[in-house]
């Protein structure tokens, strides 16, 4: 125990003396929830409009005003005729243009319906689907007034939205989970890989294997620090969530705590794979960036919903350990589900730890032979 | 040689598939010796090391080192020897003291063993202002002299050296067989493989292996009267060049060395 403990403290040493290491294992992290958190934002916040009003009334005004001052939009513009529209999309100063028919408040008071248009910028799909579908709740909601409209003719029926969970469907709702999944195992995987294969290509590890350390110990004591500094890194990280974006843990703390140590066990554990089957340390990182990072990316339900998705994508993202850690951390923390809601995806996780440690040791024993 | 066999080797075999790369190794090492433990790339020098280390188990034969079988008894013939291999084998980024304190360490040496040696060792080397110094940066043959003084720090029975002068300075070279004497005369013995046969001159008793095979074993003095030769480092080409070797004319003509 003795011996081991010396070797741990060994290794917290090269952590703490190598700045690149603490870069990536404490700084990435943070940079990656505020740049989730912020840039990546699928928020509608201060899209530009630019208006071209036909008919010049009270009402145009007021629906305007109350665009404007939805948060959503602010308006770069008042074109003066049709010929503006097709400018002033291509100078990007518009994300879209809202047209008011001629007439508009007469037809609306007395009726009629007014004609109204939204031209959008059809070439971001993305934020064009988003400004249309803000703008058309904003003046359907407006139209729909009983003090403008003073028929009561047929009733409109209007469903009652509500957004559970999340109410004010905020996107870092969706990031922050991601990108704790993401960080664990790309840290994980890709501190422990690289270690492990720093001894083999320095040759120490030779001297180790000679030494009354048992290999077991080896690798226990290498990974150990970095299960300690991933770990802090999970309550970091939801303590930066809670301070920064006001998300809080809904469900059971302890149960996301023991589930997250459950994942980074994993990850470490692919870590120690790779580096059975890495020679160098360049092979060790590129087997982790491009072998998880990319998949965890684009595959693991983070950005992309696997529901979309072709079925064989969905089969390939099935043996990928973050598609289900995404599940349960956001059963916990957004919807404050229990034990009782993610023991499927723990089985799996915990099945796939067991899995990955089998695999790792018998790759080790070979290369011992 | 009357002295106690502290390694003793008979029939070893290795096999990696229908490859044998260790064919039927006999030979005994002495206490206090320094064994030379000579042979060509790939010629199996490597394998009998993992094997003599307990890091690969043989295929057959019997392997006893420091008293302790190699295939039982692993773990308790691993505390017993010290190793330093081809590459470097101390931390880089860890201080002299630190280096020292891992392996001391990991040997199960207590701390105030391990305070007092250091101390003793730093004075002999002359290092004692340079303990709290990184190993990078230092000339590598000072780290090459300190990873020796380490692979010997808990005092073991045999100490296993790979290649340990490798790209060193010929001054640095001499200083560093000045502590291998030293140590043998200590009472550890000392297993060491080499490229450079004027260090072969220098060992107790030189193997030559070739093929996998033990080709001649003996003091550099008697090695050079059999092979009729004038230094070891003909006594090698001799042996590891069939054709200009008497005893195996009948050889492959086809090797390379």
């Amino acid at each position: 125990m003795k011996r081991f403990l010396g070797f741990v403290r060994k290794e917290f040493i090269h952590i703490f003396r190598d700045t690149r290491t603490l870069v990536i294992l404490f700084g990435l992290p943070v940079v990656m929830i505020i740049l989730f958190g912020y840039v990546v934002s699928t928020d509608l916040k201060n899209a530009s409009l630019a208006f071209l009003d036909l008919s010049k009334d009270d009402v145009t005004t007021t629906l305007t005003d109350r665009i404007c001052s939805s948060g959503f939009f602010r308006k770069t513009a008042d074109l003066s005729g049709h010929q503006d529209i097709d400018r002033i999309l291509r100078s990007g100063k518009a994300k879209a243009v809202i047209v008011f028919g001629e007439n508009f408040g007469r037809e609306l008071e007395s009726g009629k319906k007014p004609r109204i248009s939204i031209i959008a910028d059809g070439s971001e799909p993305n934020i064009a689907t988003l400004v249309t579908n803000y703008a058309t709740a904003i003046i359907s909601g407006f139209t729909q007034q009983p003090t403008l409209t003073n028929q009561s003719s047929a009733p409109v029926i209007v469903p009652e939205v509500r957004m559970f969970y999340n109410p004010s469907l905020k996107s870092q709702f969706m990031f922050i989970p991601g990108v704790i999944t993401m960080i664990m195992i790309l840290i994980c995987a890709l501190m422990t890989s690289i270690t492990l294969t720093r001894e083999k290509e320095f040759g120490t590890m030779e001297v180790l294997l000679v030494s009354p350390l048992k290999p077991v110990q080896i690798i226990l004591g290498k990974v150990t620090p970095y299960f300690l500094l991933s770990f802090v890194n999970v309550v970091t990280i939801l303590v930066m969530s809670r301070l920064v974006f006001g998300m809080s843990v809904k469900g059971s703390l302890a149960l996301l705590l023991a589930e997250s140590m459950l994942y980074i066990l994993l990850s470490l554990s692919i870590g120690i794979l790779i580096s059975a089957v890495a020679k160098t340390m360049q092979q060790a990182i590129f087997i982790s960036l491009v072998g998880m990072m990319l998949p965890t990316v684009l595959l693991s339900g983070f950005i992309f919903p696997i529901e979309n998705m072709p079925e064989i994508y969905d089969w390939i993202s099935s043996v990928l350990p973050p598609r289900y850690f995404i599940v349960i951390i956001k059963n916990i923390m957004i919807k404050g589900t229990g034990f009782a809601h993610v023991w499927k995806e723990t089985l799996v996780l915990a099945f796939m730890t067991a899995a990955f440690i089998g695999l790792a040791v018998k790759k080790f024993r070979i290369r011992l032979q | 040689m009357n002295r106690d066999k502290v390694i003793k080797v008979r029939n070893l075999v290795k096999k990696f598939g229908s490859f044998v790369a260790n064919d039927n190794l006999s030979f005994d090492v002495y206490e206090g010796e320094i064994f030379g433990f000579l042979g060509a790339n790939g010629a199996g020098k490597t394998t009998a090391i993992r094997i003599l280390t307990g890091l690969s188990e043989p295929t057959s034969g019997e392997v006893m080192v420091a008293g302790f079988d190699a295939r039982r008894q692993p773990e308790e013939i691993k505390k017993n020897i010290g190793y330093m291999c081809q590459k470097f084998s101390l931390y880089e980024d860890l201080t002299i003291r630190e280096n020292i304190m891992l392996y001391g360490g990991i040997y199960g040496l207590d701390r105030n063993t391990i305070r007092e040696r250091t101390g003793q060792l730093l004075d002999k080397l002359r290092f004692s202002e340079y303990g709290d110094r990184l190993i990078s940066s230092l000339p590598l043959g000072v780290k090459q002299k300190l990873a020796f003084a380490v692979a010997v720090f808990h005092k073991p029975k045999i100490v296993f050296l790979d290649e340990p002068t490798g790209g060193v300075d010929p001054l640095t070279r001499r200083q560093f067989w000045e502590m291998i004497y030293e140590t043998a005369s200590g009472g550890i013995t000392v297993f060491v493989t080499t490229h450079y046969m004027d260090e072969a001159e220098y060992c107790d008793r030189v193997s030559i292996m070739n093929e996998g095979r033990i080709e001649a074993l003996d003091t550099p003095a008697e090695l050079k009267r059999l092979y009729n030769a004038a230094t070891v480092e003909e006594v090698f080409v001799k042996i590891a060049r069939p054709g200009a070797n008497s005893k195996k004319e009948n050889a492959d003509n086809n090797r390379i060395v």
